[in-house]
């Protein structure tokens, strides 16, 4: 029983159980999920599908658990830039008013490092907004959440631009060759960069300092404002990257599409993750391990006949219910509950 | 005995978690008399008010009232408004997108017969109301557009306007400049001649003497006296408040110090803070410990935030070590080697979820840059190194700082300035709300570093301790440097000072 | 001398407001003389096209005068929309009883909203956030494709979205066949209007008005005077996702029609118009009127954009972004201001 008790105070049991039960759900109700073939030289399957379509959450998930440890709030343009940036790398390959092309315009590094950029430039903007004009993260957020998706619209002449170029693809698809999906690696690549980031640098302690308590922080010398702006800064850049993964996998702009409804998913991964959407600490190893989960619920309602438009109505409602549980109304109302059964038990004894 | 008694309290006792708050404290108020509650922080002013009217519930004690039958227990504050005890705190608790009127009534607007509420009826009273106290404002403006005076004002009036027999002020003046405090205080005397008691919680001296007729002492949780303001003057007052808990520890005393002809350290001129510290000067020597003494609120920590940088100096100019500082934030004269323990350990000191290693080494990192990180080997040692010199009581050092006692969190606070070897250390109120064995670890402490050659400076709001360690002290009054001593440091050359005036 | 300044600093955005409405307004009189910007029909259309929009921004400005906010809204409309459309559409529910449900289904969808924000002190955001994907994922479980309503399939409906109320012909034009053009409005537009002249008095002259703007003013005072901040709160949620449900069905007087992308980014459309209108972000202030500006200013994008027929339409919401931030902008620099005076 005690036992019990300290392994759930854990702050990865959460992830891990929610990832476990669903994994025991598909056990269940159809043993293929876990089966692994390969087909035409490349890895298939339900679970290779998870980490492969799970990596444009899981690199937001690095970004946002960021701004909200640091800021108590959310990111909620994380989509709109996801697709702004993909518009963008694709106006630059292609040119603009460019509908299909299979030729590039500029090599493709400079347009993949543009579509980044510009994600780097909407974090700065939002940063500014949340760290120096003091408006609260996700009402500042919210102006690029609308604008965001229009601005790329507009770079794609409001079509869909395609970039019929074979090594545009391997970015989101696979390297010839190898059979594991290329996404796969970008994952690990921006993981292990920001997560040595964090470990090299001090900056994971500076964060949590300011996002628990930002006074004090300035106090013992940290510029808080700017380490605020930094958090958003990144976030917009892993908000970029995901948007180039998912560009690729489609070769093409599709503004409208890229990047739809990920705010919640990259959201509700810091949730699952068992960090606070109150800010403070933080456990990027949750948030990853949460965006995986996620994924795997995703996968698990498709393939349950559940459409893309009807999963979020699912994913709010556990939204809903961890932060209910993580509220502390909600805590201290267990508590009392406990106590109260406590004190009936002893007056049974 | 006197049937003009209104309130009268009796060992009220009251504790928190590890904490007696209140310790058989007793208050008396009479009908039409304005009485001062004095004492210094930690006295139990607040936790005494917070019990009458219903914010805690005490303990133990009674609570009699004119006309009540019965011992009183009040549970809320509108528990102690029905019974006719209204409060109005130092934060105007009014809603400042309101106008005037309103915010007198509502929760009870007249309406019309339609149920509407009755803007113009509204009004007409609110002006009653205040013409009443001799206020003329035009009540149809939003609160916000007056000056924190009238709206203090305001507060009162929605609190008298409500059949109130007793009233409290909770520091109603330490936002208000002189005109603002005169204006506060003809209200406060029109209601005592009409027969309103009125408890005054103040620090400042000079109002109590204006202003009051009878004065309760507290300290440390424990009721000292009540005196008429006649029979007290104010150097009595300053030693009953500050109290004379003289230990066995007078023998620290360090003869070697006041190294009177060591080098100067820091030289501040004509620095100042808008509304908080008037214009000061300061020097300060290699080695020396320099006390700034003064009552709360009398701008002793302001005046450290001020040459800190925590809050930006507008005028003069700092010198260090011979050389002119430009302070932006902090982290500048973290980098001068300056270390500055702040008095509000919660909210300044403290970050409570991160570890008392990570909390220790923090300043430290700040100073060496994001990108010079101290490796996690040399962390450990430094941590443990504090956790052993320091003694600190914690699991482990990886143990979050929020588990920590209150001394322990303190001390966690001074490692991490100590851990910068900074070259002047400020300690504001390093001792407060921590047991006497470590305030007695804390202050040797002191002195051992000042012997090492470090410069600190520091304020405590218990003179003993100060006159233990400094071997200079400055004496704030009223947001003003007034003065220092330098020799004859004793209780009643510094209270004196401290109380100023005449007597 | 001093209060007087503070009040004209107070008014100064809404002062902006105004101007920059007529400023717009003008500039499409002038530049698109020819395509009838200046008759009163097209100034009429802009309540027409907006009724929708007035309401929910009316609700937005309750909910975000207590120092909150509702970005559900938008999909809140898409879902309505398509209980109607599907409802009376496919189901052949009659219109009178399925309104009513959807008045319920507001309410109910505001309640838990309210209670998860005023009783459990969730954030806001989060939680609307959350209510924003359940709405627009519902909108999908009850029907994914783009529905309809005819004339065949609920006439009464159909009659209500296609009756004009005239108004006095004088202010008419003669068009270019020779015909005068009465100019009219829609039903749409008297419910709108008259949910402004509601919530006005509502706000004004009701103990739970004043109770709204004393707990976005301030939290603990409000406490301290004896107000239930908690179930102010909840009811302001209720009212918000209430009157979102009229204007979804105002909305869908409009366009007749159900899908899972209708009303996208209207949750910003409603914020954008409370902001610009003078609400602050902050809690506490707000004016009815001047969110009705608001909501003009945001149908004047849209016509300029639509008007010119060459521009995107993502124009429209770019624009009214960047007025939402120049707005946001302009607050954070009056608070600096402000508490520096002080």
């Amino acid at each position: 029983m005690k036992n019990l008790k300290k392994v759930t105070k854990q702050q990865l049991f959460l992830p891990i159980f929610c990832l476990f039960l669903v994994l025991l759900v598909n056990l269940f109700k159809d043993p293929s999920f876990f089966g692994i073939s390969i087909n035409n030289g490349v890895l298939y399957g339900r679970i290779i599908d998870v980490l492969n379509r799970g990596s444009e959450i899981a690199i937001l998930a690095v970004g946002q658990t960021l701004v909200v440890a640091v800021s108590a709030g959310t990111d909620i343009s994380v989509g709109s830039v996801m697709s702004l940036a993909a518009c963008g790398t694709c106006m630059v390959l292609a040119g603009f008013g460019v509908n299909t092309t299979s030729t590039i315009q500029v090599p493709l590094i400079i347009g993949i490092l543009f579509g980044v950029a510009l994600g780097g430039l909407c974090g700065a903007f939002n940063g500014a907004l949340v760290a120096k004009l003091k408006i609260q993260p996700m009402v500042a957020t919210l102006i690029l959440y609308t604008a965001a998706r229009a601005i790329g619209l507009l770079f794609c002449n409001n079509q869909i631009t395609y970039i019929r170029y074979e090594p545009y693809k391997y970015l989101g698809n696979f390297l010839p060759g190898c059979p594991i999906p290329t996404p796969i690696f970008v994952t690990i690549a921006v993981i292990i960069v920001v997560m040595l980031f964090l470990k090299k640098t001090a900056l994971g302690t500076y964060i949590q300092s300011v996002g628990i308590n930002s006074r004090a922080a300035k106090i013992a010398g940290l510029n808080s404002d700017m380490i605020c702006f930094m958090c958003y800064l990144i976030c917009g850049i892993c908000a970029g990257m995901a948007g180039m993964v998912a560009s690729s996998r489609i070769y093409c702009a599709d503004s409208n599409n890229i990047g739809l409804n990920y705010e919640l998913d990259a959201i509700l991964a810091v949730a699952l993750g068992g960090n606070s959407l109150g800010g403070g600490r933080f456990n990027m190893t949750g948030s990853i391990i949460g965006a995986y989960t996620i994924q795997a619920i995703t996968t698990t309602l498709l393939a349950m006949g559940v459409s893309t438009d009807q999963a979020p109505v699912v994913k709010a409602i556990i939204v809903i219910l961890i932060v209910v549980v993580q509220s502390p109304v909600f805590k201290s109302w267990l508590g009392k509950r406990q106590a109260k059964r406590l004190a009936l038990s002893k007056e049974a004894a | 005995m006197e049937n003009d008694e209104l309130i009268t309290m009796r060992d009220i006792t009251k504790t928190f978690p590890g904490v007696i708050a209140l310790d058989h404290a007793q208050l008396t108020l009479r009908k039409g008399e304005i009485h001062a509650l004095m004492g210094e922080n930690g006295a139990g002013k607040s936790t005494i008010i917070k019990c009458l009217t219903g914010v805690y519930d005490r303990d133990s004690g009674e609570v009699h009232m004119e006309g009540v039958e019965g011992n009183i227990n009040c549970h809320s504050t509108e528990d102690a408004q029905k019974i006719g005890i209204a409060t109005v705190y130092q934060e105007v608790n009014l809603c400042p997108n309101l106008t005037v009127a309103e915010n007198l009534f509502i929760g009870r607007e007249p309406r019309t017969k339609a149920g509407f509420i009755d803007w113009k009826q509204m009004n007409r009273n609110a002006k009653k109301v205040m013409d009443g106290l001799e206020i003329s404002i035009d009540v149809t403006q939003t609160l916000e557009n007056y000056s924190i005076a009238i709206q203090q004002m305001v507060a009162i009036a929605r609190a008298v306007d409500r059949d109130c027999r007793a009233l409290i002020l909770d520091e109603p003046t330490s936002s208000l400049d002189d005109k603002e405090v005169e204006k506060l205080f003809r209200v406060m005397r029109q209601l005592r001649d009409k027969g309103v008691g009125i408890i005054f919680v103040t620090h400042f001296l000079e109002q109590v003497y204006e202003v009051c007729d009878r004065i309760t002492v507290m300290r440390n949780g424990a009721f000292v006296g009540e005196y008429t303001v006649a029979e007290l003057p104010r150097v009595k007052l300053v030693a009953a408040m500050l109290g004379k808990d003289f230990d066995d520890l007078a023998a620290i005393k360090n003869e070697t110090m006041a190294s009177a002809d060591g080098e100067v350290l820091l030289v501040c001129d004509g620095m100042s803070h808008k509304g908080t510290i008037k214009p000061f000067n300061f020097k300060i020597r290699k080695g020396e410990v320099v006390g700034i003494t003064g009552l709360l609120g009398s701008g002793r920590s302001e005046m450290v935030r001020c040459i800190y940088g925590a809050d930006k100096s507008q005028s003069g100019k700092e010198t260090m070590k011979g050389e002119e500082l430009k302070i932006k934030a902090p982290i500048d004269s973290i980098r001068k080697g300056m270390g500055y323990l702040p008095d509000d350990r919660k909210a300044d000191g403290c970050i409570g979820d991160l570890s008392v290693r990570e909390n220790i080494i923090l300043a430290l990192q700040a100073r060496q840059g994001m990108f010079h990180t101290i490796p996690r080997a040399k962390q450990n040692e430094i941590a443990d190194e504090f956790i052993r010199e320091l003694s600190i009581k914690t699991p482990s050092r990886e143990t979050a700082l929020k588990q920590l006692s209150g001394g322990n969190q303190q001390k966690v606070i001074i490692a991490r300035w100590l851990a910068t070897h900074p070259d002047l250390l400020i300690l504001d109120e390093p001792t407060r709300g921590i047991d006497i064995g470590t305030k007695t670890e804390i202050q040797k402490m002191i002195l051992k570093l000042a012997g090492e050659g470090m410069s600190v400076i520091f304020i405590s709001s218990e003179i003993e301790e100060m006159l233990r360690t400094c071997s200079r002290m400055c004496v704030m009054r009223d947001g003003e440097k007034v003065g220092e001593i330098d020799h004859e440091l004793t209780q009643e050359n510094v209270m004196k000072a401290i109380a100023g005036g005449d007597n | 001398m001093k209060t007087k300044k503070k009040i004209n600093s107070n008014n100064l955005l809404i002062m902006i407001t105004i101007i920059m409405f007529i400023v717009m307004y003008a500039i499409g009189c002038f530049v698109y003389a020819g395509k009838g910007f200046a008759h009163v029909q097209t100034f009429l259309n802009l309540f027409i096209t907006n009724a929708g929009l007035i309401c929910v921004a009316c609700g937005m400005t309750c909910v975000m005068l207590t120092g909150g906010i509702d970005i559900s809204v938008g999909s809140l409309i898409a879902m309505d929309c398509m209980i109607l459309a599907h409802g009376m559409g496919v189901q052949g529910w009659p219109c009178i009883p399925t309104i009513i449900l959807i008045l319920v289904i507001g309410v109910i969808f505001g309640l838990v909203q309210g209670f998860l924000i005023g009783y459990l002190n969730i954030q806001p955001f989060i939680t609307t956030m959350a209510g924003m994907f359940f709405a627009r994922g519902m909108t999908a479980v009850i029907c994914t494709d783009q529905l309809s309503i005819t004339q065949e399939q609920n006439a009464l409906f159909y009659s209500w979205a296609n009756a004009k109320i005239y108004l006095p012909a004088f202010l008419g034009y003669t068009n270019n066949k020779g015909k005068v053009m009465t100019p009219y409005v829609r039903p749409t537009v008297i419910i709108a209007l008259l949910v402004v002249v509601v919530i006005f008095i509502v706000l004004k002259y009701t103990k739970f008005g004043r109770s709204i703007y004393a707990v976005g003013g301030n939290e603990t005072s409000a406490t301290m005077m004896g107000l239930n901040v908690k179930r102010t709160k909840l009811f302001a949620y209720i009212l918000s996702s209430f009157l979102c449900s009229i204007g979804g069905i105002c909305y869908c007087l409009n366009t007749m029609s159900g899908s899972v992308q209708q009303a996208k980014g209207f949750e910003m459309d409603a914020i954008a118009s409370s902001v610009i209108g003078g609400t602050r972000l902050t809690g506490g202030v707000v004016n009815v009127i001047g969110s009705r500006f608001g909501v003009m200013i945001n149908g004047t994008i849209n016509t300029l954009v639509t008007t010119n027929g060459k521009l995107l339409s993502s124009w429209a919401n770019i624009a009214t972004a960047a007025l939402l931030c120049f707005f946001i902008i302009l607050q954070s620099v009056f608070a600096y201001f402000k508490n520096r005076n002080n």
